[in-house]
């Protein structure tokens, strides 16, 4: 079983910082980590190979440095990564035609494993996308996924309802984070990783002339000014005044 | 022209005022699109409130495939000649957007509240970095992908004189190589956060499934009698079903209160309830990040402080 999965380099929002007047994020300098749900994406075809044996490339679309992020998934379990080196400004449009061609160099598979969503924007374009690009079925929101020699079952999170479905393959299925727990790779893993090989493709190589259609023109700040009154002393008197403040919000019933 | 797509009427409806004013804005015809069985009567309704055209995409499928709707809707815009193209963003329509998005080569913007027209140029914004940023995007070709969630715009008033014409036509679309096995309603209490005007939450600091009923006794007395969780609570330890979860994976949620008890305030919880009118935060750490995103917080030990509240509660409302 060829499985790719496909990763993202984010940034890591619970280390953002904001500019203190224009409330605006300032993403340079922001610690990078792989999108989490990507992880879910890495863990369950570790477990697909571990049943039914095969290959596991990962795949990236970033900066150079997503090289580094690249070697966390090699430890984890992956055999090799190719990594798209793309400018920052780059869409979703851009980014699922750039994965569909690197997809087309590393040649014949069987799946293709996403998380729903990475962590940062959070619009879970690109599974659809690309699948749409390879035309592919695609099963998003999988929950469970139960790989078999010649099909795949999927449990699908579609909101109110649970959706089983089942395909042949090629497919490419798209996890959720409560799909399993990623492993932490050992020490000898993270060493080993050094020696899996890594293939580099410009984006140019790749796709001549790919221009975005979505372009991001600004980051608005977003404020979160709130009271910040916080009762911490005697708790019988803490909560009258609590009461009585949230009488006074008009807050209370009704 | 601007087309209008959802499984859920509601949605249309609500989306149909957004595209009757980008319409207006482009002197372009508002076509509301049925995919499946004909149903004149829910034609007649899109039209009553402000599509000028209803397009019905007859096909045979049964249930709702990416591949299958993509395939229809992506002939249903050649048929039009759509340059816009608004679809409701559940599941269901996200997956099918971007997909449509993918085959078309086209622009995409997930969960934008926020639409206009600007020298030419259709602009749609949406919340990112977990609720941290609004990026403005702009699209630079045609058509624009758009989806717009529940609630972010009001129908315009229910018109039934509107005329407007109603199109059927027979599309074919390829089969999938998928099936659906089985569709089970996920487990739910029939829970609706998004709607609720008080939530009372709880998170990790409770100890035992059975404490959650503090938090019910809290709802009652508040009226509310709306309960909701952060991520552990409904997705890893399960002890309340999902429609209770509120987050960035979970529900949005905008009540005139929202009570989180035992939270600790991590972006992706804030991410779901950061629009609501008052925050308060119960946390025995002081230390915890909900303090930061509350406009009243007690430190305490929830267990000594949600009887004691429920009851003063109780007491000032009589």
């Amino acid at each position: 079983m060829n499985i790719i999965v496909c990763a993202k380099q984010v940034v890591d929002v619970s280390e953002m910082k904001f500019d203190s007047s224009t409330k605006k994020p300032i993403l340079q300098g922001v610690s990078q980590k792989i999108s989490d749900i990507d992880k879910n994406a890495m863990e369950e075809a570790i477990k697909i190979k571990d049943k039914h044996g095969g290959k596991i490339t990962v795949l990236t679309v970033g900066p150079a440095n997503a090289k580094e992020r690249i070697k966390e998934l090699l430890a984890m379990g992956a055999d090799e990564g190719v990594l798209v080196v793309a400018l920052d400004n780059i869409d979703y449009h851009m980014t699922a035609t750039l994965l569909a061609e690197a997809v087309k160099k590393i040649g014949e598979y069987d799946m293709i494993l996403c998380g729903e969503a990475s962590v940062d924007l959070f619009s879970g374009q690109i599974g659809p996308r690309l699948a749409g690009l390879l035309k592919i079925p695609q099963i998003t929101y999988a929950m469970k996924v139960t790989a078999e020699k010649n099909s795949v079952t999927a449990e699908q999170n579609m909101g109110k309802n649970v959706v089983t479905s089942e395909s042949t393959y090629p497919a490419l299925i798209t996890v959720t984070k409560e799909i399993n727990e990623p492993r932490l790779p050992s020490l000898m893993q993270i060493l080993g990783a050094a020696n899996k090989p890594i293939n580099e493709y410009t984006a140019e190589t790749l796709v001549k002339d790919v221009k975005p259609v979505v372009e991001t023109i600004d980051l608005k700040g977003v404020s979160m000014e709130r009271k910040n009154v916080i009762y911490k002393n005697d708790l019988d008197e803490s909560v009258e005044q609590l009461v009585n403040s949230l009488a006074k919000e008009g807050v209370l019933g009704g | 022209m601007v087309l209008v797509y959802s499984d859920n009427k509601k949605l249309v409806f609500e989306m149909l005022n957004v595209a009757v004013e980008l319409g207006k804005n482009t002197k372009k015809e508002v076509i509301a699109v049925i995919i499946g069985k004909s149903d004149e009567s829910l034609a007649r309704e899109y039209i009553s409130y402000g599509a000028d055209n209803v397009f019905i995409a007859e096909t045979n499928f049964e249930t709702f495939k990416a591949e299958e709707y993509t395939d229809i809707l992506s002939k249903v815009v050649e048929e039009t000649g759509a340059d816009t193209i608004l679809i409701g963003s559940n599941k269901n329509g996200k997956e099918l957007s971007a997909r449509l998005g993918g085959i078309l080569n086209a622009g995409c913007v997930v969960d934008s509240n926020n639409i206009y027209i600007k020298d030419n140029n259709i602009f749609a914004e949406r919340v990112v970095y977990s609720g941290n940023a609004i990026a403005i995007l702009k699209f630079n070709s045609k058509p624009a992908i758009i989806t717009i969630p529940p609630k972010a715009f009001d129908p315009l008033k229910k018109d039934e004189k509107r005329k407007g014409e109603i199109t059927k036509k027979k599309i074919e679309a390829e089969k999938s190589q998928s099936k659906i096995l089985k569709v089970q309603e996920l487990k739910s209490e029939g829970v609706n956060v998004e709607d609720a005007e008080i939530i009372v939450s709880c998170g990790r600091g409770f100890k035992n499934k059975e404490d959650i009923k503090l938090v019910n006794d809290l709802a009652d007395v508040l009226k509310g009698k709306t309960v909701g969780c952060s991520r552990p609570i409904a997705a890893d330890l399960k002890w309340l079903s999902e429609d209770h979860w509120i987050g960035l994976s979970g529900h949005k949620v905008k009540p005139k209160l929202y009570i989180a008890a035992g939270i600790s305030g991590q972006i992706q919880h804030i991410a779901g309830m950061r629009d609501s009118g008052i925050i308060v935060a119960i946390n025995k750490d002081p230390e915890a990040l909900i303090f930061k995103s509350a406009d009243y917080g007690i430190v305490g030990d929830l267990y000594e402080v949600i009887p004691k509240l429920t009851a003063a509660v109780k007491e000032k409302m009589g």
